[in-house]
């Protein structure tokens, strides 16, 4: 059982929590994920970790689309999670590349801030470049903006920063100075727009990839993507690869599989939130006591 | 009491059956399948005992359960007694009673199966199990006292409890460390409800942590802490790696990334330990299977526990896809004849070649071919060879593949000087199962490859007595080669 020590909204339908795990906080790197579970019929789903501290705390940022993300959302400090698995997958490589643009799409700048920070250490220049859909999904911006060399935050609806998609102000980067390499986290159809528009660039460029898991430690292969043309396992062998040999319509379709099922999770949830709410408490709770 | 017939008469009793639910209802539901003897049922089945002077049954299994001993307690009514009889070999009776294949192993051996049918002796150790747990009173055996060292275990599997049970015995500190939320490894996520009840698991891992045993879920060893680290600042005096060979095994053929197609592992576990067939009330989904067209591809355990698992969730049509003939299907006996009765067909002789997929990548069907017997592999089974020009589809709406499994890599990945073989097996003395690294034992799936149970938990009681004798002398030649 893993205490919830803060827990506060960053923007609506993400929230950040810090939660007491001293292993995972002592051995987690930039890049790797935890795999977490609310109660006893839960199911177990990843979260990449966006920090740790010497406090032997972990932070979470997670957005809230589904039941899970949205029961756990309505966690404050003082609940606990019942499970917290980790520190799962490999973590960022990180290593003096020059200049790294950092790319965030929403949630994934949460995902992409702990390797901007493990990046600006090693004496890269980073270059942060953080979209959203408007100005109040606009994350971490005073944090990236501390270990970012330059930062551009982009809306589509122009309500902060420029309007525009990150592609955009990347091309626009990329055409007045050398990037070395790029970060891009975010959802599929920006990571696989930032790969094109790096590719005829040559510049190497990497994504983190969010498909569905069940273990998150290589037993089960649910998590498995075509990464120039070979099955590896996002758990294992990821979360990050290179943006130019993943299948990122294999990723899609393979991510679309629980559609349904997910729909009837989330509306029954919505029907009745404080049922498994308490749920949550109670398994908690129960796991105290026996402890 | 004696037993009333002389052994030539007992020879021409039959053997009794051991009742299971009718197969036209049961392949709806999760209910276990067998229901057990009676205690009646049990004394009458143990006078067939022959008494053998040298028991072949006791050498066929695996960790040499005493079977003519507890057999003699269960004809005396003594079912406590031969409970712990039991005991003394086997820490997991309610568990091995139920998923041992036993006509390869004690039943295999016994005497009365050289002329008509063997002693039901793994119904009997079922029935023996089940009673003490029902009446409460589970002997615990005796702890000796604490001896001040810790052991560390690796995997809540069947081997990782049988040496916790032994070492903890023998007095040391023994703390289990599961990747995990829940206690059983393979146990739990592995075999179905239907065949090993969870609760059954349950009960025995609680007679361990009554015996002091500490149990400890969320931990990968190797990525939450590793190896070393147990070795070091947290002070452990020795390790045993038992983590079992969980990395599943796909085919390579064309179209296994459509939706739709799992490895067993994958359905099992969303399944028995994600409890998907409770979906909605269980938050963890599996592909809706209702009046669906389901086909498991493999011949062992695991395939037929996926295609029953699928049968349960409602396939309407559900086969198992098998590329050599029934007599090479490594599976256990009485897993095949259930499966048979409840409708599973099988389709031998069979293998996939590719799967193939709608416009959204949804399996719609596979592309098989037949498959004759040729010559012998190394393993001395024949090998399956296609017939050219056989090809046919089968339309599919859900895959399983249930080909093997190879080792986990995790352990190994972050503890370099643990020397493994060229397929990522931890190498171990095959007698004192120490490794190359000092202090660090390994057993059952992680050394040897996908086996069983019991073979599993006899690693582990050989790796406890290892264990101890290490940590009372303290010394460790490398001989693990």
């Amino acid at each position: 059982m893993f205490p919830i020590v803060e827990a506060r909204f960053l923007a609506p339908e993400v929230k950040l929590f810090r939660i007491e795990a001293p292993r995972i906080a002592k051995k987690q790197r930039a890049g790797q994920f935890v795999i977490v579970r609310l109660h006893e019929d839960g199911e177990r789903i990843p979260l990449t970790i966006a920090g740790s501290a010497a406090d032997g705390t972990i932070t979470l940022i997670v957005q809230g689309i589904g039941k899970t993300t949205k029961l756990m959302n309505r966690l404050a400090a003082g609940d606990a999670i019942l499970d917290v698995a980790g520190p799962l997958g490999q973590p960022s490589e990180v290593e003096l590349f020059g200049t790294v643009a950092v790319l965030g799409g929403g949630v994934g700048t949460a995902i992409a801030y702990p390797t901007a920070v493990a990046l600006q250490q090693a004496g890269n220049r980073v270059i942060g470049i953080l979209g959203a859909r408007t100005r109040d999904l606009v994350i971490l911006e005073a944090e990236m903006g501390a270990v970012c060399d330059r930062l551009v935050v982009t809306t589509d609806d122009g309500s902060w920063g420029r309007q525009g998609l990150v592609t955009e102000a990347l091309a626009e980067i990329a055409a007045a100075e050398r990037i070395d390499r790029v970060l891009a986290i975010g959802p599929i159809p920006m990571m696989r727009a930032v790969a094109e528009t790096t590719r005829p660039l040559g510049i190497k460029t990497v994504v983190s990839l969010n498909s569905i898991m069940v273990d998150g430690t290589g037993m089960c292969g649910g998590c498995r993507v075509l990464v120039a043309g070979a099955s590896k396992f996002a758990c294992v062998d990821g979360p990050e690869f290179d943006a130019h040999e993943v299948d990122f319509t294999v990723l899609q379709q393979r991510n679309a599989m629980y559609r349904e099922a997910e729909a009837e999770s989330l509306r029954a949830f919505l029907n009745d939130p404080d049922k498994d709410l308490g749920r949550v408490r109670e398994a908690c709770r129960l796991h105290e006591v026996s402890a | 009491m004696t037993n009333p017939y002389k052994p030539n008469e007992r020879m021409k009793l039959s053997r009794l059956a051991m009742p299971e639910r009718d197969p036209a209802l049961r392949g709806h539901d999760f209910a276990e399948v067998n229901l057990g003897f009676d205690p009646g049922s049990a004394r009458k089945e143990s006078l067939r005992c022959l008494e053998c002077a040298r028991p072949a049954c006791t050498h066929g299994c695996p960790v040499g359960v005493k079977v003519k001993e507890f057999v003699a307690l269960v004809e005396a009514g003594d079912y406590l007694a031969a409970a712990a009889k039991i005991r003394e070999d086997n820490a997991l009776p309610a568990v091995t009673g139920r998923v041992c294949p036993q006509e390869d192993q004690c039943e295999g051996a016994c005497l009365l199966g050289k002329r008509g049918t063997p002693l039901a002796i793994g119904h009997l150790e079922r029935f023996i199990a089940d009673w003490e747990c029902a009446a409460g009173v589970v002997g615990l055996p005796p702890v000796a006292p604490a001896t001040g060292k810790r052991v560390a275990v690796v995997g809540s599997g069947p081997a990782g409890l049988a040496a916790a049970g032994d070492l903890v015995q023998r007095g040391h500190g023994v703390r289990v460390f599961e990747a995990l939320h829940e206690i059983g490894g393979v146990l739990l996520y592995g075999i179905p409800e239907f065949r090993l009840p969870k609760e059954i698991v349950r009960q025995e891992v609680d007679v361990l942590r009554r015996m002091g045993v500490q149990f400890e879920t969320n931990v990968i060893v190797g990525k939450t802490v590793t190896i070393d680290d147990l070795l070091g600042e947290e002070g452990y005096d020795a390790v045993f790696v038992a983590t079992g060979a969980g990395l599943p095994r796909f085919l390579g053929i064309p179209g296994e990334h459509l939706c739709g197609v799992y490895s067993a592992n994958e359905f099992l576990t969303r399944v028995n330990l994600m409890k998907a067939w409770r979906f909605p009330e269980s938050d963890e989904p599996v592909y809706d299977c209702r009046d669906k067209s389901v086909a498991v591809i493999g011949g062992g355990n695991t395939a037929l526990d996926s295609i029953r698992t699928a049968l349960r969730l409602g396939a309407r049509e559900a086969f198992l896809v098998y590329r050599r003939s029934e007599a090479e299907m490594p599976a256990r006996a009485e897993e095949i004849h259930h499966a048979r009765d409840e409708g599973i067909r099988f389709l031998t002789l069979t293998n996939p070649v590719e799967l193939l997929g709608d416009e959204n990548a949804r399996l719609r069907a596979a592309c098989c071919v037949r498959m004759e017997l040729g010559e012998p592999d190394e393993s001395g089974r024949r090998q399956s060879v296609p017939i050219p020009g056989s090809e046919f589809e089968i339309p599919l709406d859900v895959a399983i593949v249930a080909v093997g499994t190879d080792a986990n890599p995790i352990v190994q990945s972050t503890t370099p000087d643990l020397r493994t073989n060229r397929r990522g097996y931890i190498e171990a003395h095959p007698e004192t199962l120490r490794t190359s690294k000092r202090g660090v034992f390994a057993g059952g799936d992680i050394v040897t490859g996908a086996a069983t149970v019991i073979l599993a938990m006899g690693a582990g009681r050989k790796a406890a007595r290892s264990i101890h004798e290490y940590l009372e002398n303290r010394a460790w030649t490398h001989d693990a080669d």
